[in-house]
């Protein structure tokens, strides 16, 4: 594996992954135990104001790894360093301070949505379980974050199933904004969405990292829009990262045999036959 | 050549509790030739899957038709009774939907899933079903047919389920399948391997195919011909390689640009934009005038008093806008 950290070769990074595994327990079909390794060692580190996209297959090991990142998975072995501190080291009290600046974002959301409340509801509760801001702090947090994200004030008594695709996604990118976080892990985030939809989105996320100064980590099987967003790409395949460096490098030079055959399956609209021959 | 399947004027709405009837589709016409893919791109609100649902009269409760016909060897669909449709779905006309883990019953071998879909349609002793079964099994899985039809959903990738779905709908030796996103949740180069399953299966079996999805790219050097469907109508229709490598009608255009290319972009352009379409399809719906109008970059006055009709750009190809209205 090659790493290129070309990018802010003297800054700290935000996020530092080193070994990171994953186990998780299975059973055969004749009932014996087995195991099932999703992480087999991942490395990376993402720098500040900047894109990582990690690509990959379907059970490549992804999604894993996103979810160990947010800390809703515990890894089995390896660390994660954020801002130069461990997380699963940390003290409770300290975590609690560490965690909300590391936000998900999920592929779907009508299921990431509460169906049942209201889009100010789902706004306010990050924000009022934080419990340092009053109610007039939060109606105003809300109102700027809907502008954010490009969704109209007046949506605020609306559920979000009244909402179409695009702007469901609007509202889970707001939602995750509400505790200001420094990371936003993007796990298929765009996948779900039409294609127009997607664009807007995409756009909106580019927009975002300019004004605040986001970091993504942006989990995609979507090669060309790895491309349009990232700075650096990581390759996953069975539970590894087989390549990495910078993006237009990974598009155009791919050492790896994963890489070209993720490229080469990429739906191209102005190629004609040959991409579909077996 | 004639269609083995001919929309005509076929228009759908929905009941809503409030606001009385909803349009879906309104006046969509085409024909689909024997053994053709035909494909059909529009966003969610299209009216995409009623499209499918109302081929084979599967459309949820509160939809009606309130106007066309679709002719299938020599029967209205829209007007065949429960017997004939009965006749007709699997037998003549299937259908494979999106969510493949949705779609199989997930403590039935898949083998057998198989053999019930053979079993309710055709009346073949034990023998003769299994050996048609394994057979269905045989195309759709040339290695480990065996294998994978005595697993069960849970056991399979996204992949090998979908194919499961295909194997289903190829049971019963159909002359059309609809296929309605089916390789939408699926990783690309498993979605590249579902559509050589359906290209094989068409050069094999001679299947005709309504191949419905939301993007484009996917129909290139898959599909004969593509039609676009823009807040149900048809927006363009027309040979897949000229629509695709050049459309005309300003959505379909304006969407094409909207999706990023891996290649063909300079060094150190990230973050650059896409031209995204504005707004959104559903709610910004004029009252009258062309649907897409509220969205289009080369809008003119007459584009907001009335609808532009479908003109014909050459004998296959056809644009529903007032550019090219002479």
């Amino acid at each position: 594996m090659k790493v290129e950290a070309t990018i802010g070769k003297n800054m700290q990074p935000l996020l530092r992954v080193e070994n990171l595994v994953k186990r998780y327990a299975k059973r055969s079909l004749a009932g014996t135990p087995e195991e099932f390794l999703a992480l087999d060692g991942v490395c990376l580190t993402v720098f500040p104001g900047t894109t990582l996209a990690v690509v990959g297959e379907s059970g490549s090991g992804k999604s894993t790894l996103a979810a160990c990142l947010a800390c809703l998975e515990s890894p089995t072995a390896g660390s994660i360093w954020f801002e130069g501190r461990e997380i699963a080291k940390l003290e409770e009290r300290a975590s609690r301070q560490i965690r909300p600046q590391i936000q998900v974002i999920f592929q779907d959301p009508a299921s990431s949505l509460n169906p049942r409340w209201r889009v100010m509801e789902v706004l306010a509760e990050p924000l009022i379980l934080q419990r340092k801001f009053t109610r007039e702090e939060i109606d105003r947090r809300i109102s700027s974050l809907l502008e954010r994200v490009g969704l109209s004030p007046d949506i605020v008594e609306r559920s979000p199933t009244e909402l179409s695709g695009g702007q469901r996604q609007r509202l889970a990118i707001a939602r995750a904004l509400a505790l200001e976080p420094k990371l936003l892990i993007l796990d298929e985030a765009l996948s779900a969405l039409d294609c127009s939809v997607q664009a807007q989105i995409a756009n909106l996320l580019v927009e975002l990292q300019g004004s605040l100064g986001m970091t993504y980590l942006f989990i995609t099987h979507d090669l060309a829009m790895a491309a349009q967003l990232a700075d650096e790409i990581a390759v996953m395949d069975r539970g590894r990262i087989v390549e990495q460096g910078r993006a237009q490098k990974i598009l155009k030079q791919p050492e790896q045999e994963t890489t070209r055959q993720l490229l080469a399956a990429v739906p191209r609209l102005t190629l004609a036959p040959p991409l579909l021959e077996q | 050549m004639k269609a083995i399947l001919e929309i005509q004027d076929l228009h759908v709405s929905y009941r809503s509790s409030g606001s009385g009837l909803c349009p879906a589709l309104t006046g969509v016409s085409f024909g689909l030739m024997p053994g053709e893919i035909m494909g059909v791109l529009g966003e969610s609100g299209s009216g995409k899957s009623t499209l499918a649902g109302s081929l084979v009269r599967l459309l949820p409760a509160n939809a009606r038709i309130t106007r066309g016909a679709v002719q299938f060897e020599g029967t209205d669909l829209l007007r065949a009774n429960a017997d004939e449709l009965r006749q007709i779905r699997s037998r003549r006309i299937s259908l494979i939907f999106q969510e493949p883990s949705l779609a199989l019953h997930p403590t039935m071998r898949v083998g057998e899933q198989v053999r019930q879909v053979l079993a309710a349609h055709d009346s073949l002793g034990k023998s003769a079903l299994n050996e048609q079964t394994r057979q269905v099994f045989d195309q759709v899985f040339p290695e480990e047919a065996d294998r994978i039809s005595h697993s069960y959903p849970h056991q399979l990738s996204g992949g090998q389920r979908q194919r499961v779905l295909i194997a289903q709908a190829i049971a019963c030796g159909p002359s059309v399948v609809i296929a309605d996103e089916p390789t939408a949740s699926l990783d690309p180069t498993t979605q590249m391997e579902i559509l050589g399953v359906f290209r094989n299966l068409r050069e094999k079996l001679g299947l005709a195919m309504i191949f419905i999805t939301h993007n484009p790219a996917l129909l290139c050097g898959f599909a004969d011909r593509v039609l676009v469907l823009y807040a149900g109508k048809v927006a363009e229709c027309g040979p897949a390689e000229t629509v695709l490598a050049s459309p005309r009608h300003p959505y379909t255009k304006a969407l094409f640009h909207s999706i990023p290319t891996v290649f063909d972009r300079p060094e150190n352009t990230r973050k650059t934009k896409l031209p995204a379409i504005l707004g959104d399809s559903a709610r910004s719906l004029p009252i009258r005038g062309c649907p897409f109008e509220p969205r289009c970059a080369g809008k003119m006055d007459i584009c907001k008093e009335r609808e532009p009709a479908a003109v014909n750009l050459s004998a296959s190809h056809t644009v529903s806008c007032f550019k090219y209205e002479s």
